[in-house]
C-alpha cells in the first residue's frame, strides 16, 4: 500500500512547476500596490472616465478607475476572468442598467458630456454608441431586417433605395457583403459563426455609432474567424473608436494601441500596447503577460 | 518498482470487474424502469379507449333518427277557411289536428279515446309543427295532400334502435303491443326510415329527446369562448409582459407573483360564487348570458395564460434582448419587436390550454344561471343560453332513454370541439416558431 502511494504522489509533480522564478531588478513597484500605472490619460479624449466605481448589491466589481479613449484608436482591456473588464465596458454605453442591482459612480462623459445625466436619454446614447457581444447574437429575422433593424428605429432610413443603401455599406465595411450578397432574406441565424458576428458588426455600424464596444467577440470563433475579425476592427479603426474586451494577449496585441489590464476590479496598468507588452512597469502586468497567472 | 506494477495491475483488475458485476444490475434497473413506463404508457392508452369506445357505442346511434311517412290532406276549410294567405291566421291553424287525422286516417280501425292516444303517441309532437312551417313556407299546398316525413317518438326510436326489448312482457315495456302492431304495419308498407338526425345539429334543447339539439349549447359556447378570448388573452399577455419585462422587482410584485400562482389553484366553482355576486348582483348584469359567463371564465383562466405567458417570456435568451438594446431599441420596442414574437407560441399554447379549460367548465356556470332549459339558439353575447358541458349535464339527468345516446353523442362534438382547438394551437405554434 505505501509504495502505491509514494508512486502516485510522485507522478503528481510535474515537470516545469518548480521553474525558478525570474528576479526583475527594475521593478520597484510592489504587488499589493494598486494604483494605476502608466498613461490613462490622452490629450484629446473622446470619452473621460474618471473613478468609476461598479457595485453589485454590496460588492464592488470596479474600483475607481480613471482613464480616456482618444480619438480613431483602438484601447484594448486586457486582464484575468471576473477582473471587471466587461463591467468596465458595460458602463460606457450603459448596459449595466438593465442588470438589477446594479449601481454606477463616478464621472463618464462623452465629448465632455455627462452620459449619466438624469436627462440624457439613454436611446439615444446607444445609437452613439454601438456594442458587439461576446455571443454573436443575430435576431432571427433575415440579414437584411438584422442591419436594417437599427437605421428603421431611430429613423435614419426614410426611404427603401436609402436603406438599401445603408445595408450594403455596413455589410461592405463589415467584410460580409460579397458572401450574402445573394441571400440577404435567409435568416441571420443560419450564418456560420463567424459570418454572424460579422453581422452583429455590421448591425452595430449600420446605425453609423462614434464609438464601437466590443465584449470579447472572438471568443466563439475559430482562428480563420477572428483573423478576419481582427483584419475587419483595424479597417473600422480609421473611421470609429473602439474599445475591445479581449482574453487574447495576442490579439489585444495585434488590434490595439493603447492596452489597460484590469486586476480584481482595479486599473492596474494603461499604456501603449506596445509598452505594456514589452516593458510592462507593474508586476502584475508582467506576470499575467507573461503567462504566470491568468 | 516491480511489485509496484503488481499491485497495481492487480487493483485496475479488480475495478475493472467491480464495473462489469455491477453492470449486469444497472441494465436490469434500466429494463425494469423502461418496461414500468410502457406499463404505464399502456394503461393510460387503454383507458382512453375504453372511455372513447363506450361513449362512442353509446352516441353513434344519436346522428340517425327513425322518421314515419305521413300523407296529410290540408283542406282549406281547416287551415285558412276565407283564403287569406295571411300568415297570422296560418301559423295558428290546428296543425296537430292534421296530423291525428292523417295518422286516423292510415289506421282506420283504430276507436276509443285511449287506443287513439296511443297512436298520435307514434310520432312527435314536433310534426304538427314541422307541418305547418311546411304550409307557411309555401301555402299554395293547402288544398292538396302532402306526403312528409316526420319524426317519430323517443320511445318508437328506441325500439327501432334496438334499446327496447320486444320480448319483455307488455307492463315492462313504453312501447305497447299496440303500437308495435303499428309500427310493424308502417314498417311493411315502407313508412318508416332511419335517416340523418340534423335536428340533433339544428335545434336547441327540448323535453321531447327527438327534437332535442346541441347548436344551441355550442352557440352558447361558442359565444361565451369569444368574450373569454377577447377578454383573457389581451388582459393576460399585457399583464405577462409587463411583469416579467418592466415591472420592478419588490416585495409588491412578489405578492402579485404569489396571487397569480394562488388563483390558478383556486377551485372554478368559487370563480362561479363571485360572478354571481360581483357580475349579476353588482353590476347587474343578465343571468345564464354567455357575458357574465364569458367574464367568470375569463378570471379563471388569466391566471393559467398569465403563467404560461411568463414562462415564454423567460425562455427568450437575454442575448436577444442585450441585442436589442445595446442599438438603442427603447425597452417598449426590444419587447414588441424582439421578445414578444419569439414568446409568441408559447403564450399561444397557453391561451389555448385555458381556453380548453374554459370550454370544459361548467361549475362555475351553474352558479351564474346558465344551467336553465333554454330552446332558442341564442343570438348575440347578452341572450340566455347554456354551453356544451352544462347541456351534457341536463341531459344525463333526463330520464328518458333516448337522452342516453344524445348525452353521449353530445360529448363526442364537445371532444371534437376540444380536439379541433387543441390542432389550432400545434397549428399556430408551428406558424409562429422561428429558432434562434
Amino acid at each position: 500500500m505505501d509504495t502505491i502511494i509514494e508512486s502516485s504522489s510522485v507522478g503528481l509533480i510535474k515537470p516545469g512547476v518548480i521553474e525558478p522564478i525570474k528576479v526583475e531588478v527594475q521593478n520597484t513597484i510592489s504587488r499589493d500596490d494598486r494604483t494605476t500605472v502608466g498613461e490613462a490619460f490622452v490629450d484629446d479624449p473622446r470619452m473621460t472616465l474618471r473613478n468609476v466605481n461598479v457595485f453589485y448589491g454590496a460588492e464592488q466589481a470596479i474600483m475607481d478607475v480613471s482613464l480616456d479613449i482618444g480619438k480613431r484608436q483602438v484601447v484594448a482591456m486586457i486582464g484575468p476572468s471576473g477582473c471587471g473588464k466587461s463591467t468596465f465596458l458595460r458602463c460606457i454605453n450603459r448596459m449595466n442598467d438593465t442588470i438589477d442591482g446594479c449601481r454606477v459612480t463616478g464621472d463618464i462623459k462623452l465629448d465632455g458630456e455627462d452620459i449619466y445625466h438624469p436627462d440624457l436619454d439613454v436611446v439615444s446614447l446607444r445609437s452613439r454608441i454601438g456594442m458587439v457581444f461576446q455571443k454573436p447574437n443575430p435576431f432571427p429575422k433575415s440579414i437584411y431586417d438584422n442591419v436594417a433593424y437599427g437605421p428603421r428605429i431611430h429613423g435614419i432610413a426614410t426611404n427603401k433605395t436609402d436603406m438599401d443603401e445603408i445595408v450594403v455599406t455596413s455589410l461592405t465595411k463589415a467584410g460580409l457583403w460579397n458572401e450574402v450578397k445573394d441571400r440577404l432574406d435567409q435568416p441571420g441565424t443560419g450564418l456560420s459563426g463567424g459570418q454572424q458576428q460579422r453581422l452583429c458588426i455590421a448591425r452595430a455600424i449600420a446605425v453609423n455609432p462614434e464609438i464601437v464596444l466590443m465584449d470579447e467577440p472572438c471568443s466563439a470563433l475559430d482562428p480563420i474567424a477572428t483573423a478576419k475579425i481582427e483584419e475587419l476592427i483595424d479597417e473600422l479603426r480609421e473611421q470609429y473608436t473602439i474599445a475591445i474586451v479581449t482574453h487574447s494577449m495576442q490579439q489585444a496585441a495585434r488590434v490595439s494601441q493603447r492596452t489597460a489590464y484590469f486586476h480584481l476590479g482595479d486599473l492596474i496598468e494603461i499604456g501603449d500596447t506596445d509598452q505594456i507588452f514589452t516593458n510592462p512597469r507593474h508586476p502584475l502586468t508582467e506576470d499575467y503577460i507573461t503567462g504566470r497567472f491568468g | 518498482m516491480n511489485n509496484q506494477i503488481q499491485n497495481n495491475g492487480v487493483e485496475r483488475l479488480t475495478s475493472m470487474e467491480k464495473v462489469q458485476a455491477g453492470l449486469a444490475q444497472r441494465y436490469a434497473k434500466e429494463r425494469r424502469f423502461r418496461r414500468l413506463g410502457l406499463a404505464a404508457v399502456m394503461t393510460g392508452l387503454l383507458f382512453i379507449a375504453l372511455l372513447l369506445g363506450s361513449i362512442v357505442s353509446n352516441g353513434y346511434s344519436a346522428f340517425w333518427q327513425t322518421e314515419v311517412q305521413l300523407e296529410v290532406q290540408l283542406e282549406q276549410a281547416d287551415i285558412d277557411p276565407e283564403v287569406s294567405r295571411d300568415p297570422e291566421v296560418l301559423s295558428v291553424a290546428d296543425y296537430g289536428g292534421l296530423v291525428k287525422r292523417s295518422l286516423r286516417n292510415t289506421f282506420p280501425e283504430v276507436k276509443g279515446r285511449r287506443d287513439k292516444r296511443k297512436l298520435y303517441e307514434m310520432v312527435s309532437s314536433g310534426a304538427a309543427f314541422q307541418l305547418q312551417d311546411m304550409v307557411m313556407a309555401n301555402p299554395d299546398l293547402i288544398g292538396s295532400t302532402v306526403k312528409l316525413w316526420v319524426p317519430a317518438d323517443d320511445d318508437i326510436d328506441m325500439l327501432v334502435k334496438g334499446h327496447i326489448d320486444r320480448s319483455k312482457p307488455e307492463s315492462e315495456r313504453r312501447v305497447k303491443d299496440q303500437q308495435l302492431e303499428w309500427l310493424d304495419e308502417l314498417t311493411s308498407q315502407g313508412r318508416i326510415r332511419s335517416a340523418f338526425n340534423t335536428i340533433f345539429f339544428t335545434a336547441g334543447d327540448s323535453r321531447e329527446p327527438e327534437l332535442a339539439g346541441i347548436w344551441g349549447a355550442a352557440v352558447g359556447s361558442m359565444f361565451t369562448l369569444l368574450v373569454t378570448l377577447c377578454l383573457s388573452f389581451p388582459i393576460g399577455v399585457a399583464a405577462a409582459v409587463y411583469l416579467e419585462e418592466f415591472a420592478p422587482v419588490n416585495r409588491w410584485t412578489d405578492l402579485i407573483e404569489v396571487n397569480i400562482n394562488n388563483l390558478a389553484a383556486v377551485p372554478s366553482i368559487v370563480f362561479g360564487l363571485l360572478g354571481l355576486a360581483v357580475f349579476i348582483n353588482f353590476f347587474g348584469l343578465p343571468r345564464s348570458a354567455p357575458v357574465v359567463g364569458g367574464l367568470v371564465l375569463t378570471l379563471m383562466t388569466l391566471p393559467t395564460i398569465i403563467i404560461a405567458s411568463r414562462a415564454a417570456l423567460k425562455s427568450v435568451p437575454p442575448s436577444i434582448r442585450e441585442a436589442a438594446l445595446g442599438l438603442g431599441a427603447s425597452r417598449m420596442q426590444m419587447v414588441f419587436h424582439h421578445v414578444l414574437p419569439l414568446a409568441m407560441p408559447g403564450m399561444l399554447t397557453g391561451t389555448i390550454i385555458g381556453m380548453a379549460q374554459a370550454l370544459g367548465e361548467s361549475a362555475p356556470l351553474l352558479m351564474i344561471g346558465m344551467v336553465a332549459f333554454i330552446v332558442d339558439i341564442p343570438g348575440s353575447i347578452t341572450d340566455p343560453s347554456t354551453v356544451m358541458p352544462v347541456q351534457i349535464y341536463l341531459w344525463a339527468d333526463s330520464p328518458e332513454r333516448a337522452f342516453v345516446e344524445r348525452t353521449s353523442a353530445a360529448i363526442m362534438l364537445l371532444l371534437g370541439f376540444l380536439v379541433s382547438m387543441n390542432a389550432l394551437a400545434v397549428i399556430l405554434r408551428k406558424k409562429f416558431e422561428r429558432r434562434w
